[in-house]
């Protein structure tokens, strides 16, 4: 049957976790790279106040363990609440801006407009109202964050065709059916894009937020460690904070993996 | 099939009362640079259970009048009554088939024929079991599970056409549902269709701009011209059923065609140097 050869049907088990192979390559690139940075550093004799040895960095790593790990705890924390605020107000606003003519030429607009403020610019404002806490950093972090989910959220939602919508009206589908099972699935590629450009931007807004006025957290340690030089210490936070990134990343990436699992098998099934 | 067999061909059922009336109906659109008249003054009465294809260029606003039809878009002017039910607002007792398939990329080809039952919520074991025989029949059987991107072209648009026939509907509207496809995959899904509504009371409005197809599938072929989008001729193909490829070289049949290709000759419609 001509129909049956020409489906492209594959069946090859698609594990969430899958992509993870992919990654390999580029792990080995990056130990290729530190043993290159190991021997450079050894052989050109740098001082460790310029450049530390990864080694180095390794052994500082663990001697102030305990202490990064307190305050790799309070970035994240800071971090995962931000995050989960511009998400709480991000999607829903998606959702209003979609669905209400009035909503997206009142706030729309608004929003695009907002990104032109450097978020660096206004830090110290936000710690002038909220004080040294936690607030101010989370505030920050919403700040950043908010806006490639509004975005990504409005275009996925909007990217119903006429025809899905009415198909919908001609089964008789209900406002809330045609959201729920046309509207939202068929956004989720799109809100999961604009999560995790968020993870990224919320890890950095953190960060910043730390670097202008903290007593503790990974910016804190990043900004005492280079008043003194401390190169290596300077490393250990960095490591930390990429790890954040990278771990957050991923952790959004394998929920869409499992939660929009029809988004790119193609682009799994090329790279495997 | 035998079954398509032991119906009586819809043309020669019992007379019943108009099962689609359309009553004068215009549309008109607001553009930029004023008004378009899509549809003008169009009268249309179709009989429960007959195939009616609508045929013309693009731009005759055939596609408008299938989606007034459907009650999607509103009439400017006059009334549509399908069935006894007056079509002011979306009418949900129809199957609707466009020329892209519409299929759901997160559900597979059974679970996108479902979805006509989900929303419906009507009883979902009866209604799965009719989905596979559906799909059994446009010869889809192995392929439920199968998602729309590891489907060609063509078995996307029967599964789109499973669900639009999925809860019955006494009509079913499709707007040039093979006109994104090849020749031959045209062909095998027209037999398909024809198939699939033998067994029923079921009407079709089919829009198309192929009058071979339009001749092959129909009981009444509507031409309709452009500009503003009017019926130009309706006429009756007395052709037996069940339909046959082979009949497409019959006398009779390109008798149809010619006469079709003459009228658009006539339109301007289509044009060729003189010999």
């Amino acid at each position: 049957m001509a129909a049956i050869t020409e489906a492209g049907a594959d069946a090859r088990p698609k594990s969430p976790l899958r992509f993870l192979s992919a990654v390999s390559p580029a792990i080995w690139t990056l130990i290729a790279l530190v043993i290159f940075w190991e021997i450079a550093v050894r052989v050109t004799k740098t001082p460790v106040f310029i450049l530390p040895a990864p080694s180095r960095i390794a052994e500082v790593f663990a001697a102030t363990w305990p202490r990064l790990m307190i305050n790799a705890g309070l970035t994240l924390s800071e971090v995962l609440i931000g995050f989960s605020c511009a998400v709480a107000i991000g999607v829903p606003l998606a959702v209003l801006i979609t669905y209400s003519r009035l909503a997206e030429r009142c706030v729309y607009p608004l929003i695009v407009a907002s990104q032109t403020i450097p978020k660096v610019a206004i830090a110290p404002l936000m710690l002038a109202w909220f004080g040294y806490g936690l607030t101010p950093k989370v505030v920050i972090v919403i700040l950043l964050s908010f806006f490639p989910i509004v975005i990504n959220a409005v275009v996925g939602l909007k990217s119903s065709t006429a025809e899905m919508l009415y198909l919908a009206q001609s089964m008789g589908a209900s406002g809330w059916q045609t959201f729920w099972k046309f509207r939202l699935p068929q956004a989720l590629p799109n809100i999961f894009a604009g999560l995790k450009l968020a993870t990224v931007l919320s890890v950095i807004g953190a960060v910043v937020a730390e670097f202008i006025g903290a007593d503790q957290g990974l910016g804190y340690l990043i900004v005492v460690a280079g008043a003194s030089f401390d190169i290596a210490r300077q490393f250990a936070a960095i490591i930390m904070i990429s790890a954040i990134g990278m771990v957050f990343f991923a952790v959004i990436e394998l929920a869409e993996r499992i939660v929009v699992p029809w988004r790119d098998t193609n682009t799994i099934h090329a790279e495997a | 099939m035998s079954m398509a067999n032991a119906v009586p061909s819809p043309a020669t059922a019992v007379p019943d009362p108009a099962h689609i009336a359309i009553a004068g109906v215009s549309k008109t659109f607001r553009s930029r640079t004023g008004e378009v008249h899509a549809l003008k003054d169009i009268h249309l009465d179709i009989r429960r259970g007959e195939f009616v294809s609508v045929l013309g260029p693009s731009g005759c606003g055939k596609s408008t009048l299938m989606m007034l039809v459907s009650g999607l878009v509103p009439a400017s002017r006059g009334t549509i009554t399908v069935g006894d039910k007056t079509i002011d607002r979306p009418n949900a007792d129809v199957g609707i088939v466009f020329q892209q398939d519409v299929l759901l990329g997160w559900r597979s080809a059974l679970q996108n024929v479902m979805m006509q039952a989900e929303i419906r919520k009507t009883d979902l074991e009866a209604a799965r079991e009719r989905a596979r025989q559906l799909l059994k029949m446009v010869s889809l059987e192995g392929f439920e599970d199968a998602y729309p991107k590891e489907l060609s072209g063509g078995m996307r648009q029967r599964v789109s056409i499973c669900r639009a026939l999925l809860h019955k509907p006494p009509l079913l509207l499709m707007d040039e549902p093979f006109g994104a496809l090849d020749a031959m995959t045209r062909d095998q899904l027209q037999l398909d269709l024809m198939r699939l509504c033998a067994d029923n009371e079921m009407t079709v409005f089919f829009i198309t701009h192929s009058i071979t197809e339009a001749v092959f599938l129909s009981d009444r072929v509507v031409v309709m011209s452009p500009r503003p989008g009017r019926i130009e001729r309706i006429l009756e193909i007395d052709l037996p059923r069940p339909r046959r490829l082979a009949m497409r070289e019959d006398t009779k049949f390109t008798h149809y065609t010619r006469e079709l290709t003459d009228i658009f000759r006539g339109l301007g419609v289509l044009r060729e140097e003189e010999v």
